[in-house]
């Protein structure tokens, strides 16, 4: 082989493909930023080790689901090895080469295309299995996906597969050349005959077009993952990077309320001073979170590297008992509305216009965020480490903070407490009343 | 407390009653099944009585950081005017916001669950179990969300269970998986949202399926919770649900 047009037209087409993927990376990213700050920094040898665990690892996707847990591995193994063999191909498809490790490796290279296509055979028995587990005999956790989530699951399993095939039927095509640099393989080899009776013309015409069906598929992947449940591909390492590390049951305290309350309980400060010369008076800041951007960037992060996967609603006891709160779908109405949000910027030159619309009401509704029980059972499940609790509870401090929208029996709860410290109405000063009781 | 502080002594550790053992009666039970295991063990504990009040756990969870904020800073003066540095209690929430939430906000207390410190209190020689009313049974445990998931207690109150001699018999979820009682997040203080069942017939059912002698549970909310769901089943009145400071209290016959 020798450069030609093939390689330009494989250069342009590989420069445009990682453009286009640049440019909605960063729009993503963009979105990510309108959430608050956050230090996830602290503590960061834990965090790496966290991520080699539970990304790399895939500890919590074999824990408790067996069967999912295995073939995701098989298709993340066979992700992450025979990108390898991609790297040959963008190689050879930018310097006019054909299969340029051939020659240095020897007999390690039919060795490890071999393996490849043994993967490539796993990758495509584990496809099956989802496609039948989303389609056929569907597992409960996807029953409820409708509209593009559920296209969206069997495309990216469509587009493996297809892929996959391509990268076998390209060695099947190779094994019958006189010209062929290695090989024949494993697999392809078996699946050579085939092709047998085509001429070497027509073979090598069939070898380019599978060669570009798998690479210029593998460009288009990539291209369609922002739109997709299938960034967490990428996503998946910093999402659990950032993760949350303390005790599941800790709460964050709100600084800004804390101030306040300092302020109320200091017998010495003057509620009414005027803020020290040269301070900015700021805007008081929202308690909660109404809308996308009252959240922080990490909840902000979190709906983009939700899997979809459904193992929090799974476990979810409100979930489960009927009630209308599912842990995934406060990180898709999160995922969503951030993309409505982003697309609004976009078209109004970079800033923000209203349009009277929020999470809270027009994606969540009161009801679900009511139902929650704080168990913490959604966050012990996902697999990547997302949070939904920490979303839940800040946009109930919203409609408690702000609007006091709890319902009677709640507010009854908190003034009791407030009256007389405990969440049933019983007088404080009878709270050592047991002490003498038989 | 105020007494003994007045008399002069310190007590080595504050038992802290929480509002459901100072108020309800069935969770007054807890708490006092509880004090004769203090008692027994000779520990030298204090409770603040009048002066104790909710931690905030329930305003906050329901979304009120201005009560809770204002609970916590009062209860972490009052800790801190009686120099408090090691705290026990009954209810796994209280124990949660003790241990997790005040620190930041100046509180910073040793806190201890009660089913870990009974279990120190056996490893230590303290008290002593010895066959009892609950050999040979069958019982289980329910995980309180607030101990288990929240803060990674799966094992103290599985030991204890242990050393009655009783057979443990788990849930199938169980653990880390467990399924909440439904009290949670505040939910104790008012109705379900509408759905299909209640979470605590859903969890008692569980329960029920491994054919047990006895609930055993760690949380005084929990406890509600497994007691009308055993109303509502055919277990009526055959299933006690005890929590384990009352089991080990009644297996040392006190
Ligand atoms: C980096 C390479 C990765 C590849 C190529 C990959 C590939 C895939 C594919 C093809 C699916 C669709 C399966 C289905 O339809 O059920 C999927 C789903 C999923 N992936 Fe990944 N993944 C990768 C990384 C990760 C990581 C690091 C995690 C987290 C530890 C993860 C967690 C999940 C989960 C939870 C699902 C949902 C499906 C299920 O529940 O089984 N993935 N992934
Ligand atoms: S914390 Fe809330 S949303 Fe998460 S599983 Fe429990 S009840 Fe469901
Ligand atoms: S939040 Fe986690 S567990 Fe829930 S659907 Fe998304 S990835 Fe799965």
């Amino acid at each position: 082989m020798h450069f030609g047009i093939q390689n330009i037209i494989f250069i342009v087409v590989l420069i445009a493909a990682f453009a286009l993927f640049g440019r909605s990376f960063s729009k993503i990213w963009r979105n990510i930023k309108l959430g608050k700050d956050k230090n996830r920094s602290d503590r960061k040898s834990e965090r790496w080790a966290l991520m080699t665990r539970v990304a790399f690892g895939q500890s919590k996707m074999v824990k408790r689901r067996a069967v999912a847990g295995f073939f995701h591995v098989v298709i993340y193994a066979g992700f992450l090895l025979i990108n390898i063999e991609v790297a040959e191909i963008l190689i050879d498809g930018i310097f006019g080469t054909h299969r340029i490790f051939a020659e240095p490796l020897g007999g390690l290279y039919d060795v490890a295309i071999n393996f490849f296509e043994i993967l490539a055979v796993l990758v495509i028995i584990a496809c099956l299995v989802f496609l039948y587990r989303r389609n056929v005999s569907v597992v409960p956790r996807f029953k409820d996906l409708t509209g593009w989530a559920k296209k969206d699951g069997n495309n990216i399993l469509i587009i493996e597969l297809v892929l996959m095939t391509a990268l076998l039927l390209l060695g099947a095509v190779e094994a019958n050349l006189p010209d062929a640099k290695a090989g024949p393989w494993l697999i392809s080899g078996m699946l050579a005959p085939m092709f047998s009776g085509f001429s070497v013309e027509s073979l090598h015409t069939m070898e380019r077009i599978f060669w570009w069906a798998h690479i210029v598929g593998i460009l288009a992947f990539l291209n369609y993952l922002p739109y997709s449940k299938h960034f967490h591909i990428i996503l998946a390492f910093p999402n659990v990077w950032y993760s949350k590390l303390e005790p599941k049951g800790q709460f964050t305290n709100m600084e800004s309320v804390k101030k306040e309350v300092e302020l109320m309980m200091d017998p010495n400060a003057d509620p009414f001073a005027a803020p020290p010369e040269g301070t900015e008076v700021a805007t008081p800041e929202r308690f909660g979170a109404k809308d996308v951007m009252d959240l922080n960037w990490v909840q902000l992060m979190n709906s983009y590297a939700c899997t979809e996967c459904g193992r929090c609603t799974d476990s979810c006891p409100a979930n489960q008992t009927g009630k209308k709160l599912s842990p995934r779908k406060i990180m898709m109405d999160t995922r969503d509305r951030l993309e409505e949000v982003g697309k609004n910027i976009d078209a109004n030159k970079g800033e923000f216009k209203e349009d009277g619309k929020t999470l809270i009401d027009d994606f969540i509704t009161r009801e679900e965020l009511w139902a929650c029980t704080t168990c913490n059972a959604c966050t012990e499940a996902c697999p990547v480490n997302i949070d939904p609790l920490s979303i839940i509870m800040d946009m109930r401090r919203y409609l408690v903070m702000e609007e006091s929208a709890a319902n009677q029996a709640l507010n009854g709860m908190m003034s009791n407490i407030e009256n007389n410290g405990a969440p049933w109405a019983y007088p404080a000063a009878d709270r050592g009343n047991w002490i003498n009781e038989a | 407390m105020a007494e003994l502080m007045a008399s002069g002594a310190k007590p080595d550790v504050l038992f802290w009653v929480g509002c459901a053992g100072s108020f309800d009666d069935r969770a007054k039970k807890i708490t006092k099944a509880f004090v004769k295991i203090l008692n027994k063990a000779g520990v030298n504990f204090a409770v603040l009585g009048a002066e104790e009040s909710c931690t905030g756990d329930p305003a906050k969870r329901a979304g009120n950081e201005f009560l809770f904020m204002m609970q916590a800073m009062a209860n972490i003066q009052v800790l801190d005017a009686y120099e408090v540095t090691q705290i026990v209690t009954t209810c796994p929430h209280c124990f949660n916001t003790l241990a997790n939430e005040y620190p930041e906000l100046g509180g910073k207390y040793k806190v201890m669950h009660h089913t870990t410190f009974i279990n120190n209190l056996l490893k230590d020689g303290k008290i002593s179990i010895s066959g009892g009313p609950y050999k040979g049974k069958r019982i289980t445990y329910h995980d309180p969300c607030y101990l288990g998931r929240a803060n990674g207690i799966y094992e103290a109150p599985r030991e204890l269970i242990q050393k009655l001699d009783a057979e443990l018999v788990e849930m199938r979820r169980c653990k880390s998986n467990g399924l909440c009682c439904g009290a949670g997040g505040a939910q104790m203080f008012k109705e379900p949202e509408p759905g299909k069942k209640d979470i605590n017939v859903e969890r008692t059912e569980e329960a029920i399926e491994t054919k047990p002698d006895v609930i055993a549970a760690g949380c005084p909310f929990c406890n509600t919770m497994m007691t009308d769901g055993v109303k509502n089943s055919e277990r009526e009145g055959s299933l006690p649900v005890l929590d384990l400071a009352e089991l080990i209290a009644e297996a040392q016959d006190l």
